[in-house]
């Protein structure tokens, strides 16, 4: 991993803090950085012009270099690395910071900051860094000695991967960065304070086991957390030796392969009906690296009422925290799936099998409902379904055996996205969980694109998300990125919408995309790709030019605007409260006057 | 099982942290950014050879949430330890309090009769005040200030508590 610069190796003076802060990246294994240069980092982008080691990437808007190096970090399991400036390049940064933070994505963000002599003197572009991103990032520091700079950048690395990942945020006041600094490398003794615990112990997995040995409706539901500890392979071992069913969120999809007939489909708000009603009438539940969020549980006071739950999470203040459980475990997913594996293996109890097959006819029996189906009309000009744009979309990326990455923005076509095309591979979705933020995908995908060149990377959109980082078409023409947007436009913000019809009278309050851009033309103006379907007939050709297009793609695909994302769990109702679509209503009141208050 | 359901009770934690800029914004922030209720804090360096401070906190809360503020502080990375004396055992907690008392005549002997009685000491007076420093428990501070309220009570400075386990335990 320590491949140092030619102009770091062998210093012959003194170093400055911008080429100790770049030998002590280099030293953690840092080859891009996504970032924006201005006034307090200056020193630091002079450092990076003279040497070769680290590549840099020149995103066109702060938010956008954290999302990009969120797309880097997901698609490689590494740490992604940001460099902006002071100010407003810290505080156009806090979006993807927050991001990072929920959706648990290891981040090393270098903030440039004001001289430390003029700290607090509202100098110009000064901001409060450490301040404004304390509750933003999972630790942050502000590097007020030079000698503390490598030991500090060491620490951060340290701390953005181990335990729950999350973003750090280092604050490198000018000075810090000029004046000469020693070099430390990376640390071997353990740290001071934070020591987060991966090993479970052997009387947990015992327990465990002899609850999911005696289950008669057993459900295993993950998340995120297989992918950030990489045991995808561990995880689909221990689901097809124990038999149960399978679910899991919106961030863990593809870490267990869509197209295993163990695997009920994504749970939750608008997951399917047999992976909601699996986890409402289950005995046994069996959580691995997920959190109980609110658009997994519907209304928590009759969350899956008859289940023992075991919750496997490598962050102890996720236990507990929404929904009491009879058997936590804090240990790293892929540790605890070993030793599951393992004890499982070793006990020779056969289990209720008589329940068990009576337990997946009843789930085959709601998988039968079909509750993703949705009506295409094939007639030339018929409008085109999004559901159907998707799947269309899956199969030809399946047909071109290329290694496919996947991101979102935010909203119906996420959710689409999510229920329609089937992930069978971990890091290969990225989506933007638990903030929610409306213009992550396209500079998510152009960071996969940088760490994946050869992939095949495609941000699934919606036409008012993707205005939110358009700026980015500007980097992936720069870069020659070659990644697809896939615009499924609806002329609507469609979530916003569908809440609107379903939940205030029909009434689409500012939920219109007025004035669109001309998204042929707006490519062309960036020197990419624009193609558009207007009907059914033109979408496989659409597909098929723009998967051969060697260069960035923008796809209008103009789909139905009336179409709603079923199934639905309306906000503060259980799981076995489902709406299913249009042409059945829920038989109880729709939403309860606490759930309109719900988001 | 709601987060917010069951009976609420009085906890005191006590956390040995990095002495270090900041952290005490970080405990406050998670407090203020997560709902939970600060009774009293007080923090100060206890351990300069390792750099070390303990902050000590008076909080309210089911036991969902109290085991939430719990994980949630031992998960800030410059936290050391983590201890709910409250629930871990016998301990004691003790706080200061100023507490100045203004008028004349029999109000005033009443109050220092009380403050005697109490084991405050006189640290000021003019012939129309006492300033009396009270050392205790928050319910010995309390009652204190409770009787003081009709005979001229006019400001009060209270430390919070600094708390510690009973015993030859030791949090470290």
């Amino acid at each position: 991993m320590t491949h140092l610069a030619p102009a770091t190796a062998k210093p012959d003076r003194p170093q400055s803090g911008a080429e100790i802060l770049l030998r002590a990246l280099v030293d953690q294994g840092v080859d891009v950085i996504f970032g924006y240069p201005g006034g307090a980092v200056l020193p630091i982008y002079d450092a990076l012009f003279q040497q070769s080691a680290i590549r840099h990437i020149l995103v066109r808007h702060e938010q956008a270099a954290v999302h990009a190096a969120e797309g880097y970090a997901r698609s490689t399991g590494r740490v992604g690395v940001v460099l902006v400036t002071s100010g407003p390049g810290a505080t156009n940064a806090v979006t993807g910071l927050v991001d990072a933070l929920m959706d648990s994505i290891p981040i090393v963000c270098l903030t440039g900051q004001v001289p430390t002599h003029l700290i607090g003197n509202d100098a110009f572009q000064e901001a409060d860094t450490v301040g404004i991103t304390r509750p933003a990032t999972k630790h942050n520091y502000l590097v007020k000695h030079p000698d503390d700079l490598a030991r500090i950048v060491h620490e951060a690395f340290y701390v953005a991967r181990a335990g729950r990942p999350g973003p750090v945020v280092i604050d490198l006041p000018k000075d810090i960065v000029i004046a000469p600094a020693p070099y430390a490398a990376p640390a071997v003794t353990p740290h001071r304070s934070y020591r987060p615990n991966l090993h479970p112990a052997a009387a947990e997995i015992e327990t465990a086991i002899a609850l999911l040995k005696s289950a008669r409706r057993p459900v295993i539901y993950f998340g995120g957390g297989i992918i950030n500890a990489g045991a995808a392979a561990q995880l689909a071992d221990f689901v097809r030796l124990t038999g149960f069913p399978c679910t899991g969120t919106l961030m863990g999809l593809g870490a267990f392969p869509a197209d295993d007939p163990q695997w009920l489909g994504m749970l939750g708000m608008h997951g399917t009906l047999e992976a909601n009603l699996a986890m409402h009438g289950c005995d046994v539940m069996l959580n691995i690296g997920a959190r109980f969020d609110d658009r997994v549980t519907g209304r928590v006071a009759d969350f899956s009422p008859g289940s023992r739950k075991i919750h496997i999470d490598i962050d102890p203040s996720n236990i507990n925290k929404n929904i009491a459980v009879d058997l936590p475990i804090v240990a790293d997913a892929k540790l605890a799936l070993a030793a599951l594996i393992a004890a499982w293996r070793a006990d020779p109890r056969p289990g209720p099998a008589a329940a068990r097959r009576a337990w997946w006819q009843q789930i085959a029996a709601w998988r039968a409902r079909d509750c993703l189906a949705y009506r295409q009309s094939m007639e030339k000009g018929a409008v085109i379904k999004p559901q159907h744009a998707i799947r269309q979309l899956h199969a030809a990326t399946l047909a071109t055996g290329r290694d496919t990455f996947i991101t979102t923005e935010v909203g119906q076509h996420q959710m689409w996205a999510a229920q329609h095309f089937g992930f069978t591979r971990p890091n290969r979705w990225l989506t933007s969980g638990g903030l929610g933020t409306m213009g992550y995908g396209l500079p998510a995908a152009a960071g996969v694109q940088v760490a994946h060149p050869e992939a095949l990377v495609i941000d699934i959109a919606g036409e008012a998300s993707i205005l939110m980082n358009i700026q980015e078409l500007s980097t992936l023409a720069q870069y020659r990125l070659p990644v697809k947007l896939f615009i499924l436009n609806n002329r609507y913000m469609g979530m916003v919408r569908q809440w609107q019809e379903l939940l205030h009278g029909s009434r689409y309050s500012h939920s219109y995309s007025e004035a669109l851009p001309d998204f042929v033309r707006l490519a062309e103006a960036f020197q990419a790709t624009g193609l558009i379907a207007e009907s059914i007939d033109q979408l496989d050709d659409v597909i098929a030019t723009m998967l051969a297009t060697p260069g960035p793609v923008i796809a209008d695909i103009r789909v139905d605007p009336t179409e709603n994302c079923y199934p639905m769990i309306p906000s503060g109702a259980p799981h076995n409260e489902m709406l299913l679509g249009p042409d059945q209503p829920a038989s109880s009141p729709f939403v309860s006057d606490e759930g309109m208050a719900l988001v | 099982m709601h987060a917010n359901s069951g009976a609420e009770r009085r906890a005191v934690i006590s956390l040995l942290v990095e002495n270090e800029a900041g952290v005490l914004a970080r405990v406050i922030g998670l407090f203020s950014g997560r709902g939970y209720n600060i009774d009293s804090l007080t923090v100060a360096a206890v351990d300069e050879s390792r750099s070390l401070s303990r902050i000590n906190i008076v909080t309210t809360g089911t036991e969902m949430i109290i085991g939430q503020i719990k994980s949630q502080l031992d998960r800030l990375v410059p936290i050391h330890k983590v201890a709910d004396l409250s629930a871990a055992g016998p301990h004691l907690a003790r706080e200061l309090a100023l507490i100045k008392v203004l008028g004349a005549g029999d109000k005033r002997n009443e109050a220092l009769r009380l403050a005697d009685a109490f084991r405050a000491r006189v640290i000021d007076a003019t012939t129309e005040s006492f300033v009396f420093e009270l050392t205790g428990n928050t319910d010995k501070i309390d009652a204190f200030l409770a009787l003081m309220r009709p005979l001229g009570l006019a400001e009060v400075s209270r430390t919070g508590i600094a708390a510690i386990g009973r015993g030859t335990a030791v949090m470290a």
